[in-house]
């Protein structure tokens, strides 16, 4: 029996390892990404994490007499500061002793004074890059578009699971077609159609092809299968209660956590979007964050920390939404797989 | 499941009616034109000539979309053969009745899926970098001589491709796995364990059984979405990369409609890409409903 339990005991311990060490590995990019963003451009390259104040220190090492000397006289047996050494010999001085073996680096206390804010400031700043017109973009494209695809999704949804009318078996037919058409087929003449509405380069162009996405309305109409009873739908009816007050004031609420995890992901999927937005503008300060920062990496591709700051806005605002709505998230993310 | 008949008629076309009219004009209508506009040469929306069949035939005769083929199917088998089996390991751990803080360890493991692929793209080229990335900077400390600088982006881009693919989708589909776990009834499992069935009996006989619908949508939709691998490898890369290497069928499409600026070869694209996704799709569904 002891064995037993001990046995049970330690694959359990094993599990905690494994998933935290799991879990490392996936929020070491994410901390990796903070430090890059705040470490100063000086020191950016002499460490992945958080910068160090560095020590000079002698080494014993090949002979050259001159750079030795010049050492040995700045240079107490303890070592000093990088800093204060290049102060006293210059850098170049340093960096030869360095190639030449000469002196070691040792890291030392954290050196708060290289990590600054000032790759968000240059951002937000706006001076060398709208980023803040971006991040804007983002905001309105993601939010429109997720608003109204939820109310049109929703409203599809209702119709095809509760009302008896001719075309119920058609339009859900189709709906069920366009389900595996893959969104690439229609680039090419979605593209066109566009042209042809002189909706190219406008924010119509972008966010009317997403209002009426197949898929939306396919999981509005399960969920609304079993959540909607038809009875009730009909007693309000007797009670004088008009269709759409019924729908905004009784059907809506009771797919509530299906509302909110639509919205959440359509947000998502238009914040995230890149083709699209790519293809349809050529404005630049139209530009949501996907495609500015696809830029960014362009223009700025040696400076990292401001590459890594935009990032990190653009990541920040989704996650911090996923947290606020993660259950009604996960739980809409499922609900399609497990149940049906 | 009853439906409602006590309804003005208007009412279900109300309702229905802003889909149904976005989605023919934004869905259907560019359905049916690619199929014509696969048949013409274009430069640009506006000229475009007729001919025929040859987009087809030029897809098929063209050597950049058979190393796109190529990049794109292996990529997809090492989603389905290295993510799926670590994303249903988590899931058992994390299923563990022993396991404390479920929803602590999921919310970290799913974070990943929710940073879009522009911006893992763009922090990957970093944490991949040849000198200076944090990945070559591990694997110098762990494995003695690794070289001083090991080119991900350039002679290793599908590992790198995959590795970053890892680190987004294992928690995502994890997500589904943990779902279908738990939905599975304890008692068959502990009614299992008093018959003196080992963890590796319980798993095959109880366990995948009962999470084989989902386990079988989770490959479908693995398969179909890395088929259409596209913002990874073009922001990564800045394009298709060195000797194509990251080229894909989605980026092939691109080049071709967007760069060369010719729609009909891009619809042509299109079209074999759909059908493909198509036929996988039917094949799968003949499959799993022979098992049920």
């Amino acid at each position: 029996m002891m064995s037993m339990k001990f046995i049970e005991r330690s694959s359990q311990v094993m599990a905690y390892v494994l998933l935290t060490v799991c879990a490392c590995i996936t929020l070491v990019p994410f901390i990796w990404l903070g430090f890059a963003a705040l470490r100063n451009p000086e020191v950016y390259f002499d460490f992945q994490f958080i910068p160090r104040v560095r020590h000079v220190q002698m080494m014993e090492a090949p002979e050259n007499p001159e750079l030795r000397k010049v050492w040995a006289q700045v240079l107490p047996s303890e070592g000093m500061e990088i800093s204060a050494a290049t102060e006293l010999v210059g850098a170049d001085v340093v960096n030869q002793a360095r190639n030449e073996h000469l002196i070691e680096y040792r890291n030392g206390k954290v050196a708060w004074d290289m990590m600054s804010l000032q790759y968000f400031k240059r951002l937000l700043a706006g001076n060398e890059f709208p980023f803040a017109r971006s991040f804007l973009n983002s905001v309105f494209y993601a939010s429109v578009t997720a608003v109204f695809a939820t109310l049109f999704c929703a409203m599809g949804g209702y119709a095809l699971a509760k009302f008896e009318f001719k075309c119920r078996t058609l339009f859900t037919r189709i709906v069920l077609m366009a389900l595996v058409i893959p969104g690439s087929l229609l680039l090419a003449p979605g593209y066109q159609l566009l042209f042809k509405l002189g909706l190219l380069d406008s924010y119509w162009g972008l966010i009317l092809p997403g209002l009426a996405p197949a898929f939306g309305v396919f999981l509005f109409r399960q969920s609304m299968l079993n959540a909607v009873p038809t009875e009730l739908m009909e007693s309000a009816r007797i009670d004088g209660c008009g269709e759409i007050r019924l729908f905004f004031e009784m059907i809506l609420p009771m797919v509530r956590p299906m509302l909110g995890a639509f919205l959440l992901i359509t947000f998502l999927g238009c914040w995230n979007n890149f083709i699209g937005p790519q293809i349809v503008l050529q404005t630049p300060s139209k530009f949501p964050l996907a495609v500015a920062i696809a830029q960014l990496k362009g223009i700025y591709s040696t400076e990292y920390g401001l590459l890594m700051a935009g990032t990190i806005l653009s990541i920040a605002p989704v996650m911090a939404l996923f947290l606020l709505l993660q259950k009604e998230f996960i739980s809409g993310l499922t609900s399609g797989a497990v149940k049906g | 499941m009853s439906l409602s008949r006590t309804h003005p008629a208007w009412v279900p076309y109300f309702f229905i009616a802003p889909f149904l009219l976005i989605f023919s004009v934004f869905m259907v209508y560019p359905l049916v034109s690619s199929i014509s506009m696969s048949a013409f040469q274009s430069y640009g929306p506006q000229f475009s000539t007729f001919v025929g069949l040859d987009n087809f035939k030029n897809v098929f005769l063209d050597p950049d979309f058979w190393t796109a083929v190529k990049n794109t199917l292996i990529y997809s088998c090492a989603s389905v053969m290295i993510q799926l089996p670590l994303s249903l390991g988590l899931a058992l751990l994390l299923n563990r009745p022993d396991v404390k803080a479920k929803g602590f360890f999921r919310l970290i493991f799913f974070s990943p899926a929710l940073v879009g692929l522009v911006f893992v793209a763009i922090l990957f080229g970093l944490l991949l970098g040849a000198r200076d990335g944090l990945v070559n900077e591990v694997l110098r400390q762990v494995i003695p001589g690794f070289p001083a600088e090991f080119f991900w982006l350039q002679r290793y881009v599908m590992p790198a491709l995959i590795i970053a693919s890892l680190w987004i989708y294992v928690g995502f589909n994890m997500v589904y796995f943990l779902a279908a776990l738990q939905s599975i009834n304890r008692d068959q499992i502990e009614a299992a364990m008093i018959d003196g069935a080992n963890a590796v009996q319980r798993f095959v006989h109880v366990i995948l059984p009962a999470i084989k619908p989902v386990a079988g949508f989770v490959v479908l939709l693995s398969i179909i979405g890395s088929l259409q691998l596209f913002e990874l490898p073009f922001i990564l890369l800045g394009g298709a990369g060195p000797e194509n290497r990251g080229l894909t069928l989605v980026m092939y499409l691109y080049q071709n409609g967007f760069e060369q600026n010719d729609l009909g070869y891009a619809s042509a694209i299109g079209w074999i890409l759909a059908i493909f996704l198509m036929g996988i799709a039917i094949v799968h569904r003949r499959l799993t409903r022979e098992e049920l």
